[in-house]
């Protein structure tokens, strides 16, 4: 894997080049290395290593072992350093090495990171943006498939991203690292070696802007992560049946963008969401909600939902029968054709 | 291993510290003794919803907030330190502030002050201490992070793991436990396995300090040198300051259902405030006229601050929306404007 990290200088504006999103999300963090001295990335194994997944490869080397640090493997203490960091100027990029080792650090994200802006009444603001690995879809060990989206969406004073392939991912992490806000940054593992070629551009859209990846008329698919990619597998074979699916990806899961979601739906006239996450109180009840609080009268038939099960995140095996699949978004996109 | 004299029985001396120094301590403990009494009448006549007191610890919080540089350290509280706030320098109106619930992290401005906000979260900003810590190194300063916790916190994941930290990274942290003997309603041998907070520190490659915590001399002494020790390099101390709560936890509270009295009782006849009184007196470093203009001096300034904490307004709720984000969100404007629409009083 590590071979296949490029060490070329930080990328030029509007360069494309042909990376994986690993590989972009290391090159976005050259830049922003490079560009403001007090961004700082630390978490377990980041360092010498590079990352369990070569996301940090090589940027220990380069910009030295006080900006890029290995940390003791403690995920609290992790979010709680990033605090203090922050207090002290610094502009902290911490890596947790799994999504659901989040959970260890919940307290620290939550009542802390969340807050101290607010509990400070602006004093100390939390320049934090957390780089967490997430959701499923590569056959790991219980704990290494979250999808806490919801979690984090529902906590007051975080923000909250999850990009879908090497460009997005490249420039979202320059406009959440640059972002005054905490940030929780969800890299869709299932995407890390997805390669193409990318355009190394500054983020041009504002934080909460969702994209269309695909036009369609018939009805919009909504998702973010590696969903937007299955998504756009579902259209490529509905539109053999002649059904134009148009393809939301959401990006921001918060702020979500309730116009970007209103503009293409009252088009449409229908919706299906689709997460990794389970379905209860997930993230796709509030964008149902939106659509439904913006469209109610445009839309011809209720928003479907096509989502993980409410059980625990299953073993590798049994990951394909809990992740969406494209059958049963096809079958979500027939509901609402039929109703 | 921790040293066995302190176990917090018998008289204190100060014939080896300044006079100043001593004068210092006597100050800033009366004050924050009236401020306390001040405080809890407060609660009784309905201005504070609740209130925490520090009576019994102002040896602890003086002596070791005294060791530090308000213009290069900085301070990460939890929420019974309020001693230590006003001997750092902290505006104590904004400070009290919490108390009366005018905002939960109190009214003070924590960057100019250098002393974090008032955190509910016990064991929480111990590891930002650390964090600070080693952001300060990074940037070649010499300052020093002062994480304040109680034996309760003691307990806490965070506190092991932010020790652990400081030892991996060398960084230049005082953890000051004040070991109150009481968590709530739940006593120390309940609370500590092993029986020491200060011996844990062995276990993380740092020195550990037990010491008299109602002896203000004591303590400082001790926290003079952890800071010095911080900020010449040497890395990370534990101290254990052994004192007593002898109020309740909080106004709340009702120690009547889980502590014999007679026990609290011994600690109150132990007052650390007493203590120093009659050892500065026994050094001559000061008489009873100058004492007695200090009580008054004292007691005048915490008339001030109850009078300023009673006398601020309430929060008109205009403060809501605002520091939720740096850069606020559409959403977040919207549910401003129906707060505008439906509920501004």
């Amino acid at each position: 894997m590590t071979e296949l990290i490029e060490r070329a200088a930080p990328a030029t504006e509007g360069e494309t080049v042909e990376l994986s999103m690993q590989q972009a999300i290391n090159r976005a963090l050259r830049v922003l290395l490079t560009e403001d001295p007090e961004v700082l990335v630390f978490g377990e194994d980041v360092g010498t290593l590079g990352g369990v997944f070569r996301v940090t490869d090589g940027l220990q080397k380069e910009f030295g072992e006080q900006r890029v640090f290995d940390t003791p493997l403690a995920e609290s203490a992790i979010m709680g350093m990033a605090v203090g960091l922050a207090m002290n100027g610094w502009r902290p990029v911490p890596e947790l090495q799994f999504d659901g080792f989040a959970y260890p650090a919940i307290d620290q994200i939550v009542n802390q990171v969340a807050r101290m802006n607010y509990r400070t009444r602006g004093a100390a603001p939390m320049p934090i943006t957390l780089r967490l690995p997430s959701f499923g879809g590569i056959q790991a060990p219980e704990h290494h498939g979250e999808s806490l989206e919801a979690l984090f969406a529902h906590t007051p004073g975080l923000k909250v991203v999850a990009p879908s392939d090497p460009s997005e991912a490249y420039s979202l992490l320059l406009q959440s690292v640059r972002s005054d806000d905490p940030v929780v940054y969800m890299e869709p593992k299932a995407r890390y070696w997805d390669r193409r070629p990318v355009r190394l551009s500054e983020p041009t859209d504002p934080i909460g802007a969702s994209r269309i990846v695909r036009s369609g008329r018939h009805g919009t698919l909504i998702a973010w992560g590696a969903m937007v990619h299955k998504c756009l597998q579902v259209a490529e074979l509905a539109a053999e049946d002649g059904v134009e699916l148009e393809v939301l990806d959401l990006r921001w899961l918060k702020p979500i963008d309730a116009a970007g979601l209103a503009a293409s739906v009252s088009r449409t006239k229908r919706a299906v969401v689709v997460h990794e996450a389970p379905l209860t109180a997930g993230l796709g009840a509030e964008v149902a909600t939106l659509i439904t609080e913006s469209c109610f009268r445009d839309l011809a038939a209720p928003v479907q939902r096509v989502t993980g099960f409410d059980v625990p995140y299953p073993a590798g095996p049994l990951e394909p029968q809990y992740l969406p699949t494209i059958d049963r978004v096809l079958l979500a996109v027939q509901r609402t054709l039929e109703y | 291993m921790p040293s066995p004299e302190s176990t917090g029985q018998g008289t204190i001396s100060v014939e080896h510290l300044s006079p100043e120094l001593t004068r210092g301590f006597y100050r800033d403990m009366r004050t924050a003794r009236d401020l306390d009494t001040e405080a809890i009448a407060l609660q009784r006549q309905g201005v504070f919803p609740a209130y925490v007191s520090v009576r019994g610890q102002e040896a602890a919080q003086v002596g070791g907030a005294a060791a530090l540089d308000p213009t290069r350290d900085f301070v990460f509280p939890t929420y019974r330190e309020m001693a230590a706030a006003l001997t750092y320098g902290v505006e104590m109106v904004g400070y009290m502030a919490t108390h009366r619930a005018l905002w939960h992290g109190g009214l003070y401005d924590v960057m100019d002050s250098r002393f974090g906000a008032i955190n509910a979260v016990v064991g929480g900003p111990v590891p930002h201490a650390v964090g600070w810590a080693v952001g300060e190194r990074l940037r070649g300063g010499d300052g020093v992070a002062m994480a304040y916790f109680g034996d309760g916190a003691s307990s806490e994941g965070d506190v092991h793991e932010a020790m652990n930290f400081a030892g991996v990274f060398t960084a230049p942290v005082v953890f000051f436990c004040q070991n109150n003997q009481w968590a709530l309603s739940v006593p120390n041998h309940h609370q500590v396995a092993g029986g020491s907070i200060a011996a844990r520190a062995q276990g993380y490659g740092l020195p550990g300090v037990l010491v008299d915590g109602n002896d203000v001399g004591a303590v400082h002494t001790a926290t003079a040198e952890a800071v010095r020790r911080a900020r010449e390099g040497g890395g990370p101390t534990v101290i254990e300051a052994l004192t007593y709560r002898v109020e309740p936890h909080s106004t709340s509270d009702d120690p009547g259902r889980y502590r014999n009295e007679a026990e609290a009782d011994q600690w109150r006849e132990r007052d650390p405030l007493l203590l120093l009184r009659t050892a500065m007196l026994e050094a001559g470093h000061a008489d009873e006229s100058y004492l007695a203009r200090v009580d008054a001096e004292a007691a005048r300034r915490a008339e001030e601050i109850r009078d300023g904490v009673a006398n601020a307004p309430e929060p008109d709720g205009s403060e809501l929306f605002t520091h939720v984000f740096r850069e606020t969100t559409e959403e977040l404007t919207r549910q401003y404007r129906t707060w505008k629409e439906e509920v501004e009083p």
